[in-house]
């Protein structure tokens, strides 16, 4: 596979290096952010911790962490590390509910932002050149801006087309020969399904070759689907506005994880009950520092996003560390019996198990009771009861296996859940205490 | 051949379905000729043999049914004491594990059958056969 770099030195610069390189900004930041935000000197005075405690990268866990309640204490500009005037751009991300969380950020942080981007769409083989179609939404969102200005950076023909509008989509793809393009994942199916409804064959009337996709959690088999329907390799790609939008981690031609550039961020991930940081490989929250940011810095920042670390070097030879495609948020754990769970393992054990449809729903009853209702495959039914009783026990074994907690088991007709698009409402919780 | 085939429709206990089923096949004038539920507390299987199982077999399927349409093999029972005894000891006699079975009593009302479903049907009903007693054909 051809691979490559942007920035080879800093891509593959050797881990003992890289740790030494976050050391010493890490405790710039943290100096930075003790003198200029009165919030980060107070939440540090009440860990009782001084910039100059941080010593090692393992003394990061002496400092608090910054949670999405604190960028609403001195609401909008109190945690400015600049004076205003240094500040050149406003990115809000839309919380569920009540005012959206504001970012800020100098000339330099959308630089580096964009730098960031280069490297990623280069990694995928992105060059001078491909013309972009950036079907994003410019505005507040960091999403298409971000991406425009990296794009541009690199030196790609940047189609600032927005999100929308398909049948334009599509014209524009037609007519300038669009090679890659920057969606998210819903939408990008529903662009390949007209695509395909209008007798088009992307390959052979389209020039795309690649797409990154975005903003939205998916399965690897939606990625695959898109990629069978248009004949195009699929990128996905993870940020959010606090780390300054897209490009925080970008799969590279391996697709196997995300990387995450450590010279830009201190890559944490932890048990979100405990704060605690879980064994590599496990399951947790992740937590970010920015390391480069002047504007708005921010440290350790629960995103509520899970993930895991890969432990293995990636094929592709970069340093920096992957993490998986987001699992889903942590607000999904629950406790059972004193074990935290998160629905994303139970997934992952009936995904493995032949039988299996795709539906499934964890039900949580009085004294510590864990349901987990499972839609059987159609095919799989033959009419006799030992093969479904089997079933159920080898789902029993593996999830007591995974979790720890011996789960009850029931069998259900497929239809009878609600469908999984996103947000299903997997856990229902009836305990009363 | 001496063939029947039987109807297996998955089912989660909950009140009603037995009912919806049996419409179903009402209204497509489909006869129930003999029936068996088993229940494994949270689910459980409903088999049926009916006049016309193909039919039947594709009508569930279209319903969004869980269904398996599978062979089985009938013996005469005779209608005295032992009627039973004698046919399950016959089909022991040839090594034959009954997975599990249903009664069929003809329209005539003077036979009645015992069905049941075996692991390999082919191999059974060579075993049975021209043993001295009658096996059904429906199919």
């Amino acid at each position: 596979m051809e691979v490559n770099f942007w920035d080879p030195k800093i891509e593959t610069l050797p881990q003992q290096d890289l740790k030494a390189l976050q050391l010493e900004k890490l405790k710039k930041v943290v100096t930075l952010v003790y003198e200029r935000v009165p919030h980060y000197r107070k939440k540090f005075e009440k860990a009782k911790v001084k910039p100059e405690d941080i010593k090692s990268l393992e003394d990061v866990v002496r400092l608090p962490f910054t949670t999405k309640e604190d960028l609403f204490v001195d609401y909008p500009y109190g945690l400015l590390a600049v004076p205003l005037e240094e500040v050149v751009r406003l990115h809000t991300s839309s919380g569920t509910t009540g005012k959206p969380k504001a970012l800020f950020f100098t000339k330099k942080d959308i630089d580096d932002q964009a730098e960031l981007i280069a490297r990623n769409l280069v990694m995928t083989g992105t060059t001078r050149g491909d013309v972009l179609q950036n079907s994003m939404t410019y505005g507040l969102f960091t999403g298409a801006l971000v991406m425009h200005y990296g794009a541009e950076k690199l030196g790609v023909l940047v189609i600032p087309a927005g999100p929308g509008n398909t049948e334009r989509q599509i014209e524009l793809m037609k007519t300038f020969g669009t090679t890659c393009f920057h969606m998210t994942p819903s939408y990008a199916l529903y662009v390949a399904s007209v695509i395909l409804n209008k007798g088009l064959d992307p390959r052979r009337d389209l020039r795309i070759k690649r797409a990154y996709l975005g903003a939205e959690p998916y399965t690897e088999e939606t990625r695959k689907k898109i990629e069978d329907l248009l004949g195009i390799d699929v990128y996905n790609c993870y940020g959010l506005s606090e780390m300054g939008g897209p490009g925080v981690g970008f799969e590279c031609v391996y697709k196997e994880g995300l990387h995450i550039w450590e010279d830009a961020f201190l890559v944490e991930i932890i048990n979100p009950e405990t704060g605690e940081p879980v064994k590599e490989g496990e399951i947790g929250e992740l937590v970010l520092t920015s390391l480069n940011r002047e504007g708005m810095p921010l440290i350790r920042y629960r995103t509520r996003d899970l993930t895991f670390f890969f432990t293995e070097p990636c094929a592709c030879g970069r340093t920096h560390r992957r993490i998986s495609r987001i699992l889903g948020r942590a607000d999904d754990m629950f406790i059972v019996r004193g074990v935290n769970i998160f629905p994303q393992q139970i997934e992952a054990v009936l995904m493995g198990i032949k039988g299996v449809a795709e539906n499934y729903q964890i039900v949580l009853e009085n004294y510590d009771e864990m349901i987990v209702r499972v839609e059987i495959d159609r095919e799989f039914f033959d009419g006799r009861i030992e093969r479904l009783l089997k079933l159920k026990e080898e789902i029993v074994e593996k999830l007591r296996e995974a979790i720890l907690v011996k789960p009850k088991v029931e069998l259900l007709e497929p239809g009878t859940l609600p469908v999984s698009e996103g947000k299903a409402k997997r856990v229902i919780d009836k305990r009363t205490l | 051949m001496y063939k029947v085939e039987i109807i297996s429709i998955f089912v989660e206990n909950k009140p009603g379905k037995l009912e919806k089923i049996t419409k179903l096949l009402a209204e497509a004038y489909i006869n129930i000729l003999g029936f068996s539920i088993t229940d494994a507390r949270d689910f459980g299987i409903i088999k049926f043999l009916v006049d016309k199982p193909k039919e039947a077999y594709e009508l569930f399927k279209k319903n969004g049914f869980v269904v398996a349409l599978n062979p089985a093999l009938g013996i005469e029972m005779k209608d005295k004491p032992g009627g039973l005894y004698e046919v399950v000891k016959f089909i022991s006699s040839k090594g034959i594990n009954i997975e599990n079975a249903l009664v069929y009593v003809a329209e005539s009302r003077e036979k009645a059958y015992f069905i049941f479903e075996v692991e390999n049907f082919e191999e059974s009903l060579e075993k049975l056969k021209d043993n001295g007693f009658e096996l059904l054909k429906l199919v």
